[in-house]
């Protein structure tokens, strides 16, 4: 009795050795088992990108949750079918199955395979495939179809402009007011202020800004009324003193121009909004202008503008800030608008054939959508939805 | 030529970023990426114009003690304050930080809390009911108010909350994508009248 108690220790550490490797050896088979294969259905150069880059899809598996599933997958990666397959990226396990592998080399070939983490079960092998750069965006083909066909709308449109062709555009009250806001400013004897916004000098609205000012300092320039234009961005400072240099110039005032009129501030917002509403409250202008880009600052110079009395003209792309112009300005120039004054102001007829085309632009825009609407809400179709899909990614 | 010039410049740049955003093979993107650079580089120039049309002005009001020229001393030494702790002991330094986060941004925090009471005021007069479009306006801020507070959805039993959702989706939504749409044409005609030469007037003069 008393040995078979000494030996207890020996047979313990016997069942260890030897039981514990054999549960080992049996549990491992079952995890190997039980884990799915793995299958590549795809390898190729990733669409629509500047090269460099692979992807590669795969079988998504279907695990079973009695036992550990893997933290991820292993890409292993060879030169060619002789090369060993070395492990070049690790993919934790997710709702993904498909993997984007980046830093390849151009023209290379290269084959794939694909594997569970910390285990040898790996997939077929895929390839050769090559990563290159692709020429076209597949996903911007409407973008890309539209521009080309708004383009040769403009053209057709500006042809028929220089032959003679009258265009009549609609009147603007906001571009008709600004006139008249200059002669009061004149009258009172007090300066204008020009808020070409926060834009940088390459923003859409800030060039069309430009072009109203170009008008604006034309006028100023005849009545000999003083303008005042603070600037945000520094090249916008340096657009805008040119526009208005040039005013003056063919104004046949030239002597009037004076440079430190048409100063920086700062391109901080907040404070740029402070230096403008200093700027309202001590020199009193009797005409606002804010035509570019606006963003949070639009009300409080707007609002500010009212409470020194003057008479206000506000234009903007930014729909956003469009209402708080409209509560607070005189008048407002909504969105394409503010493009439309230099057409309006000029009465180019170069000028007017843009605008026109836009017009035209917009009368199919609205075609469309009435018949997209009809076609997905009585026959159900998605074909309009699929046709205007933009993918840019 | 003066003319010209300026205008092939802008035509090839604007025909190559265009097509670039259609093409994203390497070579265009470096080109895009070599546009962005010059766009700094031409920035930086720009600033240092703009400081010096600053400093002249302020310095001008200083030296002709026009009204208020104080204001231009605490301009002036704020500009060379900020640049000598930037230049002398980085933008990461704790003075420069410290002088960023403890006075440049409660100013601007402060300017844009100022926010509320111009919305007030504004909303004041927007919001007066002298023609039908402005009782129209009036209903239906009141109804998008009193649809985003407690109180209205149990004043209505659940109705404002619904009808301020249908307002704001709906009627807001639409006319915004008129808008959006209307930009989106008009900012591709502005761009092609700059493309082609036919919108001169930020060149200036000849």
């Amino acid at each position: 009795m008393l040995d078979g108690i000494k030996n207890l220790p020996i047979v313990f550490l016997l069942s260890i050795i030897i039981i514990f490797p054999i549960q080992a050896i049996a549990g491992e088979g079952q995890t190997k088992s039980k884990l799915p294969n793995l299958t590549i259905e795809k390898v190729m150069d990733t669409p629509n990108d500047h090269g460099r880059s692979i992807t590669i899809i795969w079988k998504k598996p279907s695990f079973d949750s009695s036992f550990a599933i893997p933290t991820g997958y292993k890409i292993l990666r060879a030169d060619s079918l002789r090369s060993n397959f070395d492990s070049v990226e690790f993919v934790p396990i997710g709702k993904s199955k498909s993997f984007d592998i980046q830093n390849i080399e151009d023209g290379k070939t290269y084959y794939y395979r694909i594997g569970y983490a910390n285990t040898e079960i790996i997939s077929n092998i895929a390839g050769p495939v090559q990563a290159k750069g692709n020429w076209f965006h597949t996903g911007k083909t409407t973008t890309f179809v539209v521009t080309i066909l708004f383009c040769a709308l403009t053209l057709g449109i500006l042809i028929f402009a220089r032959r003679g062709g009258e265009l009549y555009i609609r009147p603007i009250s906001g571009i008709n007011a600004i006139d008249d806001a200059i002669g009061r400013a004149t009258e009172m004897g007090k300066p204008i202020l020009f808020v070409p916004g926060l834009g940088a000098a390459s923003d859409v609205a800030t060039i069309a800004a430009f072009t109203i000012l170009e008008h604006i300092a034309k006028i100023t320039a005849e009545y000999k009324t003083r303008i005042i234009v603070p600037c945000y961005a520094p090249e916008t400072m340096i657009v805008a003193q040119e526009v208005v240099r040039a005013s003056y110039l063919d104004a046949g005032r030239p002597d009037l121009y004076n440079d430190k009129e048409i100063f920086f501030i700062t391109q901080e917002q907040f404070p740029y909004t402070a230096a403008v509403n200093g700027i309202m409250l001590r020199d009193r202008p009797a005409a606002n202008f804010f035509l570019g880009k606006f963003y949070a600052e639009s009300l409080m110079l707007a609002e500010t503008g009212f409470e020194a009395g003057a008479i206000q003209i506000a234009g903007t792309d930014e729909a956003i800030q469009i209402p708080f112009f409209v509560a607070a300005c005189d008048y407002t120039l909504m969105g394409e608008e503010l493009y439309a004054a230099s057409a309006y102001l000029s009465k180019d007829p170069m000028k007017l054939a843009t605008l026109k085309a836009e017009d035209w632009g917009k009368a199919g825009v609205i075609i469309f959508l009435i018949i997209g609407v009809v076609v997905a809400s009585v026959f159900g179709s998605d074909f309009f939805i699929r046709l205007l899909d933009v993918n840019v990614m | 030529m003066k003319r010209e010039l300026p205008i092939a410049i802008t035509f090839i740049c604007a025909f190559i970023l265009t097509l670039q955003y259609f093409i994203p093979h390497r070579s265009f993107e470096i080109m895009y990426e070599i546009s962005n650079i010059w766009i700094q580089i031409i920035g930086v120039f720009a600033m240092i114009l703009g400081i010096i049309s600053l400093i002249m002005l302020h310095w001008e009001k200083i030296k002709h003690k026009k009204e208020n020229w104080g204001f231009s001393i605490v301009t002036l030494a704020s500009l060379v304050g900020m640049s000598l702790v930037g230049l002398i002991a980085s933008e990461n330094s704790p003075v420069f930080e410290w002088l960023y986060n403890f006075i440049l941004a409660p100013i601007s925090a402060t300017m844009f809390a100022l926010l509320a009471f111009f919305i007030a005021s504004a909303a004041y007069r927007a919001f007066r009911a002298r023609t039908v479009v402005a009782t129209i306006l009036l209903l239906a801020a009141v109804i998008v108010m009193l649809g985003r507070v407690p109180i209205g959805s149990l004043i209505s039993f659940g109705i404002f909350p619904k009808m301020a959702e249908i307002l704001v989706n709906y009627p807001n939504v639409a006319a915004k994508r008129a808008i959006f749409m209307g930009v989106g044409l008009g900012a591709a005609a502005t761009a092609l009248k700059v493309m082609l030469g036919i919108e001169r007037s930020y060149m200036g003069s000849d």
